[in-house]
């Protein structure tokens, strides 16, 4: 799931023990829902739903540099309605955009945040071209007329530290999660729109405070969007999006709530054949935490998935990948050990 | 011993009850007048600071036009969009029905961390902040003032705000100020990150600017903060004056106690370290008093002097005073630091005094004709200093090192002139009476001379600071006369309806006169642009001080530019030199004219020639000329048949009373402390005598016992008190109006850039001699009272007595 939703937590006061984390939790009037049985749309989904309350474009990338060295990039749009119905326009069009991004080296980590409206094209996502973007930050196609917006993108984003341009080429199709592309997340019914094109090929370059290096690698990029994606009383997740050597890739998450955890997630094949997995089939185990950021953070997993015969350790490349931005959480590129190689990245919110 | 001697030293003021009353008057109003002016200065500066520090104005650098003119907010989205951490602002400032406030209107979602006012960043109502019809918070005395008021989104009150000003959404605010799309000015982040394209490649034309580290109003403000500073250490100096007099008498009456404690064995470094802790005791005492009586006073004239600033500068002080610590530990300071002062001389002499010293108190500082030739020694020098920085000196400092030393000069010049004035009339005198009569006032002279001399500041300061506010109203009556010539002003809400009312009333007035401007920096400062219509209204009234002949054509022909007074002495200018406009055109200066009661420096083009060079400006105000007699049924019309609101124009009357309104509070502060220094001097006068008539009996009693009556005494008594006030009456004059004539040609030149001419006015000096002349006789009223109701035994006892 991707289901990072972050909201602006400076725009909704939240309680997060109420409304599970960053408020995700929180009701939905006037805002649409996601429904099942809704065939999702390209190119035409590839852009924003202001209808909904949340929205994101989430691509994370594992990657090898020159110097033979691991490295990790995240680059994220948030959108989030401030209002049902998205009145307004300019300035005060209700539509509030972040942006996160990443970068993991395994001596560091450095991250970066932007805020923005829609309304002044500070911020925003258009489909014909497709481009994402807010600032400088930008996640554009490059793809063939004709082809799929996200066959081919470029992406840039940069901090005060740190900057990186890659360009991203799919080797395979889009991957629609759960029923078509309708992802539920509890078993009270809650759900998102969730797809993803996991297949990118990956060149660029980072830029270091020791300098540029070049890197080549996968990337994955996940689009979900809905209005209320949590129960009220899920407090956070945890996620992985995995490569494994031999082509098969698995996203599997966690989603933990005090009456017990819900897990799933989905088997790609490398032809993108997606295979939803029944809930409580994936397990996840905590095997060792550190401390980052004054929290216990597990960073080190035993996921194990026994109808495909998957059994894996997964580490972290870099222990200190916490985003500390308005809505804290880690992200950050794993080594997948065990009955499968690979690597992948992992996403953990809510340990507070 | 110790315990013993000090209650002995004590004691002398239990003794002395009026002495103590008078010691810690003079020190309690001294510090009071101090403290009063500081805590005013304090609540203005924090005033100033937090208005500052909006938004991080005063940590953050920025970007705006070069031409200070508002950018489209497409530049910030560019800006953006090019990798430049920027934050938008627009400001302005929102008027409506007599009621104005500053208005920011920010972006809370860029705006750098820690620069959103907590109200803002703490406030869960962000959709409410950024949608219509909007939340504003500002300082609760300002929501409370801006209660009811049309057209202003939802206001909530929030502390830590400066007041005077609303906080809204930047969207918001280009709504209310009629700016929409355009942003005043861009906040640079402190963190830029890598790789942005350059700046000038983005958005040319931007300039980076420094923090603002003290806000625009605090430097226009600083002259009239350092008006205030002035004259608080004017009275204050005048209560040292009271504080002095007391502790020597004090000292001088102690002498034969001294003396015994001395031959008791008491060490001479415990007697004067027991008699600098007394000082200190008494000036604490006095101090916790002053500070107390300095916090009403600050009080009472905080809202005049708020009206002042709004008026004048358009700066926005709290209305209330806070009690900070610096300032009323400060005001303690100067308590101690006076009284030292005070007793300085006196610990000195005591220090110095031969042990087995004659016990008999000396009529205290009976100084010799010798006293008198190193005060006028001192007063030559101090008027050399007075010349010089009169000469050389240069701003408002050297404005008051003059004022300081001339006043210091007369005053210490003062007993010295008398005892020669008193001297030529004993010699004129031929009868025994008179001339006892002038030789015994010679006598008590150097007792006086404090007083005196307080008494002399205090005049001399009335005459001056009268003189320069008289001849400031008379020049500015007439200054407004001229300024003001149009019958009547109005402002469209819109400039569609601007458009719509210059083509309705075309045909009905006389004349119809854009007044139209903008903002911008002028050789180095903001300055106002205002473009004139060629019309005879301009070329009759407008009053020049220097110009071309056809100064009005040449505007006409955008050939020129004329300043206002206070730019033109800034920069030094001379007819013919250029003057740069913001946006790069250049005018050479045609003319100069007087512009009272503007801190800003002010251009005046030709109206074409601003609308070709702003195309964007504001063009909603204008000026009307028609028959006087007719505006009453212009005004009907244009609220009945045109249906502009009737708070949106105001006539020529209405003007020139607010005009004259913010000019009497200006000074209403000014003559308050004049009151409150006559005061203090009509007192240290007071007390002097008082002191005095105690110690002169050796000197009445032989007078009395040749055949004056008490009566007869007493009435000599108060005949030379008012006789040495109209002396120092005498003199006073000259040096108030030396005084009034530095205010105007030196001190407003540098504090406000305009210089006034001259009046003088002989029937107010008449009223503060009747002054002076009753401060003199109720000074020695109590003391003549006393004298003639003196039992005939004290008298006696005088002879009797073994001193």
């Amino acid at each position: 799931m991707n289901a990072r939703a972050l909201i602006l937590a400076i725009l909704l006061p939240l309680s997060a023990q109420a409304q599970g984390f960053a408020g995700l939790g929180q009701t939905t009037d006037g805002y649409t829902l996601p429904r099942r049985g809704e065939n999702l749309a390209f190119p035409r989904d590839h852009g924003a739903h202001p209808e909904f309350r949340i929205e994101w474009w989430y691509l994370t990338a594992n990657l090898t540099g020159a110097d033979g060295r691991d490295y990790g990039i995240q680059w994220t749009l948030f959108r989030s309605a401030l209002a049902p119905g998205n009145p307004g326009e300019g300035w005060q069009t209700a539509q509030a955009w972040m942006g996160h991004a990443g970068l993991t080296t395994p001596g560091g980590h450095f991250h970066a945040e932007r805020l923005g409206r829609g309304g002044t094209g500070q911020a925003g996502v258009t489909t014909d071209p497709f481009a994402a973007w807010i600032d400088e930050w930008r996640m554009d196609s490059r793809a063939a007329p004709g082809s799929d917006p996200y066959a081919a993108l470029g992406l840039t984003a940069s901090g005060t530290e740190f900057a990186y341009a890659l360009t991203l080429d799919a080797q395979g199709p889009l991957v629609l999660h759960g029923d078509r592309g309708y992802s539920v997340k509890s078993d009270r019914g809650n759900a998102s729109y969730y797809y993803s094109q996991p297949f990118y090929r990956v060149t660029g370059t980072l830029t270091l405070p020791d300098g540029p290096v070049e890197v080549t690698g996968e990337a994955w990029l996940d689009r979900e969007w809905s209005s209320q994606p949590l129960a009220a009383d899920q407090q956070g997740w945890d996620w992985v999006s995995l490569h494994l050597a031999g082509g098969d890739k698995l996203m599997a998450f966690r989603l933990r709530a005090e009456d017990g955890d819900y897990t799933t997630g989905t088997w790609i094949a490398p032809d993108g054949t997606a295979t939803p997995l029944a809930p409580g089939s994936v397990t996840f185990e905590p095997r060792a935490t550190v401390r980052v950021a004054g929290r216990e953070i597990p960073v080190h997993w035993r996921i194990a998935l026994p109808e495909r015969g998957l059994d894996v350790i997964i580490e972290a490349v870099q222990d200190a990948a916490w985003m500390d931005t308005t809505v804290a959480y880690w992200e950050g590129p794993v080594t997948i050990s065990g009955s499968h190689q690979g690597r992948g990245y992992l996403e953990m919110t809510g340990y507070d | 011993m110790r315990r013993t001697a000090l209650s002995a030293l004590l004691s002398h003021w239990r003794r002395h009850p009026l002495q103590l009353a008078s010691l810690l008057m003079g020190l309690a109003l001294a510090t009071a007048l101090w403290s009063g002016v500081q805590a005013i200065n304090a609540e203005a500066r924090a005033s100033y600071d937090r208005a500052a520090q909006v938004l991080g104005q005063d940590q953050l650098e920025s970007l705006a036009a070069a031409d200070g003119q508002r950018l489209p907010q497409e530049v910030f989205v560019a800006l953006r969009r090019a990798g430049w951490l920027v934050s938008p602002l627009v400001e302005g400032r929102w008027s409506h029905a007599g009621r104005s406030v500053q208005v920011y209107g920010i972006d809370p979602f860029t705006a750098p961390a820690g620069a959103l006012p907590p109200p803002v960043s703490e406030s869960g109502e962000i959709t409410d902040f950024i949608t219509s019809p909007g939340l504003a918070f500002g300082a609760p005395e300002t929501v409370a003032e801006l209660d009811g008021a049309e057209g202003l989104p939802r206001l909530a009150a929030a502390e830590g705000i400066a007041p005077g000003m609303l906080i809204m959404d930047i969207g918001i605010a280009q709504a209310l100020m009629r700016a929409e799309g355009q942003v005043s000015r861009l906040l640079l982040a402190p963190d830029q990150p890598l790789g942005r394209t350059p700046l000038e490649q983005v958005a040319p034309g931007l300039e980076r600017r420094a923090p603002q580290e003290t806000a625009d109003v605090a430097e226009l403000t600083g002259s009239f903060h350092l008006n205030l500073t002035a004259f608080g250490f004017l009275s204050f100096a005048v209560g040292l004056f009271i504080v002095h007099s007391a502790i020597g008498l004090a000292f001088e009456q102690r002498r034969p106690m001294f003396r015994t404690l001395r031959a008791l064995g008491l060490p001479l470094r415990t007697l004067v370290g027991l008699l600098a802790v007394e000082v200190m005791l008494l000036a604490l005492v006095a101090g916790l008093i002053g500070i107390g009586l300095g916090y009403v006073i600050a009080a009472a004239l905080l809202p005049d002097v708020a009206a002042t600033l709004r008026g004048l500068y358009g700066a926005t002080l709290s209305g209330s005073l806070s009690l900070r610590p610096e300032w009323w530990l400060g005001g303690l300071a100067i308590a101690l630091v006076g009284a030292g002062v005070a007793a300085a001389q006196s610990l000195w002499r005591l220090w110095r005094l031969p042990l087995l010293a004659p016990a008999q108190p000396r009529a205290w500082a009976m100084a010799s004709a010798r006293g008198f030739a190193g005060l006028a020694a001192l007063a030559a020098g101090l008027a050399v200093v007075a010349v010089i920085a009169g000469v050389y000196g240069r701003g408002i400092v050297g404005g008051f090192v003059l004022l300081g030393a001339l006043l210091l000069s007369a005053a210490l010049a003062l007993p010295g002139a008398l005892a020669l004035a008193l001297a030529g009339a004993e010699r004129l005198a031929r009868r025994a009476l008179p001339q006892w009569f002038w030789a015994d006032t010679r006598q008590q002279l150097p007792g006086l001379s404090l007083a005196l001399m307080a008494l002399m500041l205090a005049l001399s300061a009335n005459i001056g600071v009268g003189t320069m506010v008289a001849s400031f109203r008379i020049t500015f009556t007439k200054w407004l006369d001229q300024r003001l010539p149009s019958e009547l002003y109005v402002t469209a809400r819109t400039e569609e309806e601007a458009t719509r009312l210059r083509a309705w009333l075309e045909p009905q007035v006389d004349a119809l006169l854009p007044i139209w401007r903008v903002e911008g920096p002028v050789l180095g400062q903001t300055a106002e642009i205002y473009g004139v219509a060629d019309h005879r209204t301009y070329s009759d009234n407008w009053p020049m001080l220097l110009a071309d002949p056809d100064v009005w054509a040449r505007l006409a022909r955008a050939e020129g530019a004329i300043v206002n007074e206070q730019l033109w002495r800034r920069e030094g200018l001379s007819l013919g030199d250029p003057v740069p406009l913001p946006g790069g055109a250049v005018r050479p200066l045609v003319g100069v004219y007087s512009d009272y009661g503007n801190p800003r420096g002010q251009v005046i083009i030709g109206v074409a020639d601003l609308v070709a060079q702003f195309p964007d400006l504001d063009r909603r105000r204008h000026a009307i000329r028609t028959d006087p007699a007719a505006v009453a049924d212009l005004r009907t019309a244009l609220v009945q048949d045109f249906g502009l609101p009737a708070d949106n124009m105001i006539d020529q009357q209405a003007v020139k009373d607010i005009s004259l309104k913010v000019f009497e509070r200006t000074f209403a502060v000014t003559a308050a402390l004049n009151v409150l220094t006559m005061g203090v001097a009509g007192f240290a006068m007071f007390t002097s005598l008082l002191t005095l008539s105690s110690m002169r009996l050796p000197q009445l009693a032989p007078v009395w016992a040749l055949g004056l009556t008490r009566a007869a005494l007493a009435r000599l008594e108060l005949i030379r008190a008012m006789l040495l006030a109209a002396l120092t009456m005498m003199l006073a004059v000259p040096v108030g109006l030396i005084l009034a004539w530095v205010l105007l040609a030196v001190v407003n030149v540098a504090a406000f850039g305009w210089r006034l001419p001259m009046h003088v006015f002989p029937a107010d000096w008449l009223w503060l001699a009747v002054l002076a002349l009753a401060a003199g006789g109720l000074a020695a009223a109590w003391p003549a009272w006393r004298l003639a109701r003196i039992e005939p035994a004290t008298l006696v006892k005088v002879f009797a007595d073994e001193r």
